[in-house]
């Protein structure tokens, strides 16, 4: 099989200025069309040329999708503000520090000045065999190359697989699952607002896709409440090289406590399954506890109940048990 | 066009992964098609209904008023088999269409179902009915010649009343044989390939050409029985066929309906004999 690696298959370039004339572009090329963001995603898969879109558009044009907007009901955020922009927002430090936190975490300086927050959360699966061409289910084929006996899936799910095993590779998006954030999907027929983790669409439902985007539909802000403003948050990010990498696994929660006991927490991880994983058990066997090493230890025991390892995954199991637990009590304290 | 989606493999091949979607769309049309023209043909042609005289007059009086046609059990299959078999179009195909929804679970657990139900049928039908009612005869390849000579205006015998069931009948439950032989053979193999707590999945079972063929064989039996399960319901609510399908509810047809339509020498009803001197016993399954 011929692979060019070095140029990019022909595609018409729209360049919108607006996000309703991007919208428009969208929904006249359909399936056909290419949404970019900052790029970093886009063009793995079109140099690769295992992406061949007939129409790219590009977003890089569109003032109105950038930028932070502080109001008295929290802050709402463009989908092509860059990750360093989030890291370094003042607002977002002071009362919002868990997604500051995780962003700061993403790949490198460099990527992170040229990555957006709607591009880092509707980035696709990181699966070499699906990145690698293969006609796998996710690819559209019949076949999960990795959950196979000999595949290579150290990096790949422990819950949640449905014929497909790859997992979702963002660090923002168990930050924003945390503080409660609404993704602004703006389609053909009007603004849409979902849940942070009804964005996102697991294998079960739909192999091809990664979340709810259908053709047509473009992400234009995520607006985080002022609910969770000022909390407890924790952020932790585990990865094979630290200056650069995508995440084993990270954990996030936002932790309201009352003397000592929690009383509110929303809870996420990620890098465990095909799509981020709230963990609205956990958060509820929590409830009223003290935030200690015990609630902790709980905690962890009951976030990997019914994790299945693949051949060469299993460490995922006890490094998810000790994010979860130091998700509850802090880091200081669990160590 | 394709009726095929091909695919790279890792090792260079190219290998059918599974049939275009469209053909989803070429069964609904071809069931549709099939509803159309019938019903025209009906409507327009409006061809006499004209038999031979049955072979067995002298049976005709011990022909009970309600003439037992399905037993329970083979009504309890049908419509197991017939749940089954919507399950799993449903499953299957809405979500190719646009209706996502979790399928692959509630698919499997229906092909099971269907599958369990065909083998009890097997052996039901096997050894408790009238194995060979189902199968045309001599005498519904010969009916058939006849039938069509006359249709074009030939000069022909008229053909004989039904036996059990019409030619048209057996062939529609041969065509559902081999697809649901096929669906079912395929789909318990392609159970390796998924998560479902019974098989230890082995995606190696075959090379990926085997698996290719396997999954396109399953889409291509899957889709024909798209347009097979329309044409079934449209004649299972036609008003001249509802006695049948109301057989197939309650287990017997009415007297005149099946001195109408049938043949006492070729189907006695329960009580009667056939000229053949083979009891009802014989004859009163599915």
């Amino acid at each position: 099989m011929a692979v060019f690696r070095d140029v990019m298959p022909a595609f018409d370039l729209l360049q919108p200025d607006t996000a309703a004339e991007a919208q428009q572009l969208l929904a006249q090329n359909g399936a056909d069309a290419w949404v970019m963001a900052g790029g970093l995603d886009s063009f793995d898969w079109l140099k690769d040329r295992i992406k061949k879109p007939r129409a790219l558009v590009d977003l890089s044009g569109v003032d109105e999708l950038r930028g932070i907007r502080v109001s008295a009901a929290g802050v709402e955020i463009g989908a092509m503000t860059t990750l360093t922009e989030i890291a370094n927002h003042p607002e977002i430090r002071r009362n919002y520090s868990l997604l500051s936190d995780a962003v700061s975490l993403v790949a490198s300086p460099q990527i992170r000045n040229q990555g957006t927050l709607g591009g880092n959360v509707s980035q696709d699966v990181r699966c070499w065999y699906y990145r690698g061409g293969w006609p796998c289910y996710r690819a559209g084929g019949n076949i999960c190359y990795a959950d196979t006996p000999v595949g290579r899936n150290r990096e790949h799910a422990i819950f949640g697989a449905n014929r497909c095993v790859a997992v979702h590779p963002s660090d923002s998006v168990p930050a924003l699952i945390a503080l409660d954030a609404r993704f602004v999907v703006q389609t053909a027929k009007g603004e849409r607002e979902v849940d942070a983790e009804d964005y996102f669409v697991g294998p079960e439902i739909d192999i091809t896709r990664i979340n709810i985007l259908q053709p047509g539909d473009l992400l234009t802000a995520i607006r985080i409440p002022n609910a969770w403003a000022g909390a407890r948050f924790y952020f932790e990010k585990v990865r094979d090289r630290n200056v650069w990498d995508f995440p084993l696994m990270n954990v996030a929660s936002a932790v309201k406590l009352t003397g000592g006991n929690i009383d509110q927490i929303r809870l996420a991880v990620n890098a465990v399954s095909p799509r981020p994983m709230r963990l609205k058990a956990v958060e509820d066997a929590v409830r009223g506890k003290p935030a200690n090493t015990d609630t902790g230890r709980m905690a962890g025991n009951m976030a990997v109940e019914g994790a299945v390892p693949l051949q060469f995954n299993a460490y995922k199991i006890p490094l998810m048990r000790n994010l979860v637990k130091r998700a509850i009590v802090g880091q200081q304290e669990a160590a | 066009m394709n009726f095929l989606q091909w695919a790279r493999s890792p090792w260079g091949q190219s290998v059918p992964i599974h049939i275009a979607w469209s053909l989803i769309w070429i069964a609904v049309i071809a069931g549709f098609c099939f509803m159309v023209v019938h019903a025209l043909y009906l409507i327009v042609v409006k061809p006499p209904k004209r038999f031979a005289e049955r072979k067995a007059e002298a049976a005709v009086a011990a022909v009970p008023e309600r003439v037992p046609r399905h037993t329970l059990t083979a009504r309890l299959f049908h419509w197991i088999m017939a749940a089954s078999m919507i399950a799993l179009l449903i499953t299957a195909f809405l979500p190719r269409v646009g209706i996502q929804f979790n399928w692959v679970v509630y698919h499997w657990i229906a092909g099971l179902v269907l599958t369990a139900s065909i083998l009890f049928h097997v052996v039901h039908s096997t050894f408790f009915l009238d194995f060979w009612s189902i199968w045309p005869d001599k005498t519904d390849l010969i009916d058939a010649r006849n039938r069509t000579l006359r249709f074009f205006g030939k000069d022909a015998p008229l053909p004989s009343k039904f036996a059990k069931y019409p030619l048209e009948n057996k062939l529609y439950h041969a065509a559902v044989m081999v697809a649901g032989l096929a669906v079912i053979v395929t789909g318990l193999f392609m159970m390796k390939r998924v998560q479902t707590g019974i098989f230890v999945r082995n995606p190696y079972l075959f090379s990926d050409m085997t698996w290719g063929w396997m999954y396109v064989l399953h889409g291509l039996a899957g889709v024909g029985f798209i347009a097979l399960t329309i044409m079934h319901i449209y004649m299972g609510v036609r008003p001249e066929k509802l006695p049948i399908t109301k057989s197939m509810i309650f287990g017997w047809m009415s007297r005149d309906f099946y001195l109408e339509e049938h043949d006492t020498g070729r189907w006695a009803p329960k009580g009667a004999k056939s000229d053949s001197g083979k009891g009802l016993a014989a004859s009163d399954g599915d």
